[in-house]
């Protein structure tokens, strides 16, 4: 469909409208409005983002495609409940203005979750649209409309009102999207806000894991440059629990409220022969590497060397697998094998990726695990040996339970591997803050209010959940946000009666 | 926030000193810790240098570093005054203290940095101290002095027998380690191989011995996992699970291949440091040559 056939369809529908003649029916054939996105092979040299966004008419002709249902089921799919009906219909008007108040009653990050949310097991997966053609792949595009009216305000020097000062010091730890959150939430309340911040930039997983492909690092730095202008304080290189401790910030600096949001931890590892080797990356060191340090450039201006990969394995089915192959084939390999044992319908990549990641030439090797990794006498990897897998019954995932294949072994020849499976907590915080309740997994615990088991001392995101996404995140900041509101309140009147 | 530079010194050819301006890292630091430093915020690389001191009253860390690569060449061209941008800090866990009895301290090269802290607070705590320290020729030994204040006993060994003993400091730790009765305990801070043969030593004499290893880091925290290194046959991380272990179970070998696991990376980048360096002197007016400054 050309632009200008979009525009006379959007007329049409708009003049039915106007006469109260659109039908469902109408709304069904408009076509799903396809993302319009960087070439697949122009892409593979650049770090550009890929999906650069609707137009202003396909955002209104996809908006025309939601059918206002009464229940709104896809509200029940959103983890921080956006109003996602009433949003699309002000897109669908064209008052965009309107549209982005409304999402941002409930979230704060619209740009960044538009583009980063697993929309399809989430507000799409639930969507009327999607159902009746059985397929979520066309349900209504929440995610790209919500990142269509998020850009359109890119350049807003718009800040949040922020109430007068309560005289209370709040700690934000961890500068990700559930710090941002809990912090701007916090401030909005007139408390003085610290971020503290582990990296020498601000924007946690979103500026060291997420690539500049998917999430531009501008984005991320406008919403930093937001939380700045309301007054937050943005303090890098402090290592809680080694620069300062939770106990030392609160009974000797002052703060009467701690958010920790200490995100992912430990990268995990296999725990088979060759993992040390060299060649071996996580997926954290990788994208680290690749993003924070812009390793890309190294030799042009960068000082952060990375493995000048030609054959590369990536082992692992998330995002952040289909975050380091995407890199690896970047950043010049002429092969890049992913590998997963499971299918690709247990895969937990979101659909986009695992797509993008398949146009790039990634080869998946389905139902397969490495079983050792192999290496030259300089103990640089050559090879990669694998099992091939079966899908037996389900396990307490759900999923089903991949059983190894005797015998089945093969080799698959590479220079370069990247472990993506997972992480597991940082024990920094554990270690150095007594008083404050774990579980087995060394996840924090907290009640329904994000509140630890230390007074004023509340946690969201990865650190408590395991392994969670940004919009989950993002929620946790809000829900701790309010409760730290609450009991600052509260402390306030106790401290003044 | 920048980090100022307040004294530079150059201590032997390749080895420089500096304080540096870093208030709470000086209040929290204890032996055996260390710092990630990145001189700029866009560009530079994060690398790991061991706190070789601190006074929390001046609010300063002691950081010894030698000149082998970009950032050390970079470091080691800066002026008093001048400022890193970026320290982070203290990082992995302390040295345990305490009066271990006889304690033998062995340092290498610039391992003597991050071992004086260690040292001193062994000799507070109670401990005897006997201190080998080697090094490649005379010109290149450090912190002499500084050890023979808190030495019980201070042996010094060059490769060339330009000072003190011609050996390698396994000599003098095998003769301790016959001594009746042997050392309660050893600390061994330098080059990888020299830790491997120190420990191949004491493991022979079943004294017990700590090493402290400077591995590959890019956060510094746990989270990237670059610094693993085989430790008993599994993984462990050097910033968060060290930056000490017990010697005796580190696998020296597999760490010292993955320590050059950028040395093409790393030379290239100093050559070309090295090269911008000269371009400087012949022309003011160049660019930072950097190249461009975003794609």
């Amino acid at each position: 469909m050309t632009e200008k056939q979009r525009q006379e369809l959007l007329e049409q529908l708009l003049e039915k409208q106007k006469t109260g003649k659109l039908t469902p029916a109408d709304r069904y054939a408009i076509p799903p409005q396809e993302m319009p996105n960087q070439d697949s092979v122009e892409r593979r040299s650049n770090v550009h983002e890929v999906a650069t966004g609707y137009t202003e008419t396909q955002a209104r002709l996809e908006a025309m495609r939601c059918l206002q249902c009464k229940n709104a089921p896809c509200i029940k799919g959103c983890p921080v409940r956006i109003r996602i009906r009433d949003f699309i219909a002000a897109i669908a008007e064209g008052d965009f203005k309107k549209s982005l108040s409304i999402i941002k009653e409930n979230s704060l990050l619209p740009a960044v979750c538009g583009r980063v949310c697993p929309q399809e097991v989430q507000c799409q997966q639930t969507c009327t649209v999607g159902l009746k053609f059985k397929d979520t792949d066309k349900a209504v595009s929440i995610g790209r409309l919500e990142r269509f009216v998020a850009d359109l305000d890119k350049n807003q020097d718009a800040v949040p009102a922020v109430a007068a000062d309560t005289g209370m010091k709040v700690a934000i730890i961890g500068s990700g999207p559930g710090g941002i959150v809990a912090a701007a939430d916090t401030r909005k309340a007139g408390h003085d806000v610290t971020v503290f911040e582990a990296f020498h930039k601000p924007g946690g997983v979103m500026v060291y894991g997420i690539p500049e492909f998917r999430l531009p690092k501008a984005i991320v730095q406008n919403e930093i440059d937001v939380l700045t202008k309301m007054g937050v304080k943005i303090v890098c290189n402090f290592i809680v629990g080694r620069t300062r401790t939770i106990e030392q910030l609160i009974k000797e600096d002052g703060f009467d409220a701690v958010y920790i949001g200490v995100g992912a931890g430990l990268p995990r590892f296999m725990g088979i022969d060759g993992e040390s080797l060299i060649g071996v990356y996580s997926a954290n060191e990788y994208l680290t590497r690749a993003n924070l340090m812009k390793a890309y450039k190294f030799g042009k201006g960068a000082d952060t060397p990375i493995a000048m990969a030609k054959k590369v394995a990536v082992v692992g089915g998330g995002n952040v697998a289909m975050d380091s192959a995407r890199t690896a084939v970047r950043l010049g390999a002429e092969k890049v094998y992913l590998i997963y044992r499971r299918s690709e319908n247990e895969m937990p990549a979101r659909m986009e990726e695992v797509h993008h990641a398949r146009q790039e030439g990634i080869e998946f090797h389905l139902l397969q695990s490495p079983k050792r990794i192999i290496a030259d006498k300089d103990s640089r990897v050559i090879a990669v040996e694998c099992l091939k897998y079966e899908l037996g019954e389900p396990d307490s995932s759900g999923r089903r339970r991949p059983v190894p294949i005797e015998g089945s072994e093969f080799q698959i020849e590479v220079d370069t591997v990247i472990i993506a499976i997972g992480n597991i907590a940082n024990p920094l915080i554990r270690q150095t803050t007594p008083g404050l309740e774990f579980n087995k997994w060394g996840n924090i615990i907290v009640d329904e209010n994000c509140k630890t088991s230390l007074e004023g001392v509340y946690a969201g995101g990865d650190i408590v959940l395991g392994a969670a996404t940004v919009i989950l995140a993002m929620g946790q900041g809000r829900i701790a946000a309010a409760a730290m509101n609450k009991y600052l309140a509260e402390k306030k009147t106790k401290a003044q009666s | 926030m920048p980090h100022k530079i307040v004294s530079k010194t150059r201590i032997s050819e390749d080895v420089f000193t500096a304080d540096v301006e870093t208030p709470l890292i000086a209040r929290a630091a204890r032996p055996g810790q260390f710092v990630i430093i990145a001189i700029n915020t866009e560009y530079s690389e994060r690398i790991p240098l061991t706190i070789a001191g601190a006074d929390a009253e001046k609010g300063t860390i002691r950081l010894i570093w030698q000149r082998v690569g970009k950032t050390t060449s970079e470091l080691s061209d800066m002026k008093t005054g001048d400022c890193i941008s970026n320290i982070a800090g203290p990082l992995g866990k302390p040295t345990h203290i305490q009066n271990f009895g006889t304690v033998v301290c062995v340092g290498g090269g610039i391992g003597n940095a991050p071992l004086l802290p260690i040292a001193k607070a062994l000799k507070e705590a109670g401990s005897k101290i006997i201190s080998i320290l080697g090094a490649r020729t005379k010109p290149l030994l450090i912190l002499e002095n500084e050890f023979a204040e808190i030495s019980d006993e201070l042996i010094i060994t060059t490769d060339d027998g330009s000072y003190g003993r011609k050996a390698l400091v396994t000599e003098p730790l095998k003769e301790i380690c016959r001594r009746q009765p042997k050392p309660n305990q050893v600390f061994v801070i330098g080059p990888a191989i020299m830790m491997k043969f120190c420990c191949d030593v004491t493991k022979q004499f079943d004294v017990p011995t700590q090493v402290s290893l400077n591995t590959i880091m890019v956060d510094g925290t746990g989270m990237c996992g670059g610094c693993r290194i085989e430790f008993d046959g599994k993984p462990k991380f050097v910033c968060v699970d060290g930056p000490e272990f017990d010697g005796h179970k580190v696998n020296f070998d597999l760490m010292m291949k993955r320590l050059g696991a950028y040395k093409e990376a790393e030379q290239k980048a100093h050559e070309m440091y090295k090269e911008h360096q000269c371009k400087i002197g012949l022309d003011k007016t160049m660019d930072d040559g950097r190249g461009t400054k975003d794609e």
